[in-house]
C-alpha cells in the first residue's frame, strides 16, 4: 500500500478543469473563492481516496499539481 | 516522502501566460521532462516560432533563439551544423510551420537535418485571433472561414506527417494527441525517441501533437478534448509514419 499526497498550487490554476475531468475517483473540485488571476482553483475534496495515479498532473497544462508517495511497509 | 511528480529542471519557474486549458503547457513540460531525462539540459538549443509559443525561450530553462515566422528549421540548421554537439529543437505551430515555414520544414527534413521539431497542431492560428491555418478541418469555423472551411475554396487540410514521410531524408516522423492521460505519456514516449534519435546522429526527427486551442475553437477545455478525439483524429490519424528502420 502507498500513501499519496497532492498538492495543488492554486495561484498557478487557470480553472481549466483537464484534471477535474481527468480524475478517475472523481475527487476534485473547483473552489468556490477566485486566486490572484480571477480563476476558481482546483483542489481535492476527499484527499483520503486519492489512488495515486496522477492522471491529474499529467492533464495539467500549468504545472500546478505536485505528488508526493510513501511506502507503507 | 519522496516526490514522484513535480516541475521538471528543464522549465523555468515562470508562469505560462497560455490561455486557461491550452495545450501548449502540457507540451512544453513533456519536452522539458524528455530534456531531464535524458540528461540533455546543459547542451541544448530551443528555436521558438512565431505564435502562442513566441515565449518559449522564456519558460524552457536552456538556451533558446527566436526565430523569424516558419524559420525555425532553417535557424537550428545553422546552430546544429556550427556546434554539431549541441541538441537543438524547433517548437512550431501549424500556423509556422505548415503555412509561412512550409518550404523551411520540407528541406530540413530533406536535407535530414539532425534536428527534432515539436510540431503543434491545433488546426487554427491561435495568437492572431482564430484565422484559418492550412490544418484547419473541412467545416471548421473559423475567423476567415466563418461559415466553416470549405475544399472548393481553400481545398483540404495538410497532413505534414505523411507528406513529409515522402522524403527519404524524414528519419522519424510520428503524430501523437494529449487529450487524455495514456495519450499524453505516449506523445512522451515518442518526444523522448526523437531526441534520442537526435543523440545518435540518425537525423531528422519531427512529432505532430495534436493540440486544442479552447479559446480560438470557442470551447470549453474540456469540451475541446472531445474535438480532438471525435474531428482531428479522424482525419489526422495517430502513429509512427516514419521509423528509423525504414528511413532512407
Ligand atoms: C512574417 C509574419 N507574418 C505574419 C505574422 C502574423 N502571425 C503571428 S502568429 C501567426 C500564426 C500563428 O499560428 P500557429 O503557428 O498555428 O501558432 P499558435 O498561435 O496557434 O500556437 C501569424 C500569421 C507574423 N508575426 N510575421
Ligand atoms: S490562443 Fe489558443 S493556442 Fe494561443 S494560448 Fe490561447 S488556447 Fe493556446
Amino acid at each position: 500500500m502507498s500513501k499519496v499526497r497532492v498538492t495543488f498550487n492554486e495561484e498557478l490554476c487557470k480553472g481549466c478543469e483537464l484534471c477535474k475531468n481527468a480524475c478517475p475517483k472523481g475527487i476534485i473540485e473547483m473552489a468556490g473563492y477566485i486566486n490572484a488571476m480571477g480563476y476558481h482553483p482546483a483542489k481535492l475534496v476527499n484527499p483520503q481516496e486519492c489512488v495515486g495515479c496522477g492522471f491529474c498532473a499529467l492533464m495539467c497544462p500549468d504545472l500546478v499539481i505536485k505528488i508526493e508517495k510513501e511506502e507503507i511497509k | 516522502m519522496a516526490v514522484v511528480f513535480d516541475r521538471p529542471k528543464s522549465l523555468t519557474d515562470a508562469k505560462f501566460h497560455y490561455c486557461p486549458g491550452c495545450h501548449h503547457g502540457i507540451i512544453h513540460r513533456l519536452v522539458a521532462e524528455v530534456l531531464d531525462e535524458l540528461g540533455l539540459q546543459d547542451r541544448t538549443v530551443g528555436i521558438a516560432p512565431v505564435g502562442c509559443a513566441v515565449f518559449a525561450y522564456d519558460y524552457f530553462d536552456v538556451d533558446c533563439i527566436e526565430a523569424a515566422h516558419g524559420r525555425a528549421p532553417a535557424v537550428a540548421t545553422g546552430v546544429k551544423r556550427t556546434r554539431p554537439d549541441t541538441i537543438v529543437f524547433s517548437y512550431q505551430g501549424d500556423g509556422d510551420l505548415a503555412s509561412i515555414g512550409m518550404a523551411e520544414i520540407v528541406h530540413a527534413a530533406a536535407r535530414s537535418e539532425n534536428i527534432t521539431v515539436i510540431f503543434v497542431n491545433n488546426a487554427i492560428y491561435g495568437m492572431t485571433g482564430g484565422q484559418m491555418a492550412p490544418t484547419t478541418l473541412i467545416g471548421q469555423k473559423t475567423t476567415t472561414s466563418p461559415l466553416g472551411r470549405k475544399s472548393e475554396l481553400t481545398g483540404y487540410p495538410i497532413k505534414v506527417c505523411e507528406l513529409l514521410a515522402t522524403l527519404p531524408g524524414a528519419t522519424y516522423l510520428a503524430r501523437t494527441s494529449v487529450h487524455d492521460p495514456k495519450n499524453v505519456r505516449q506523445t512522451k514516449e515518442a518526444i523522448k525517441k526523437a531526441f534520442q534519435l537526435q543523440v545518435e546522429g540518425k537525423g531528422f526527427s519531427l512529432v505532430e501533437v495534436l493540440s486544442a486551442c479552447p479559446t480560438n475553437w470557442h470551447m470549453k477545455p474540456v469540451q475541446a478534448l472531445d474535438f480532438i478525439k471525435n474531428d482531428m483524429m479522424n482525419y489526422f490519424p495517430l502513429g509512427q509514419f516514419k521509423s528509423p528502420e525504414e528511413a532512407k
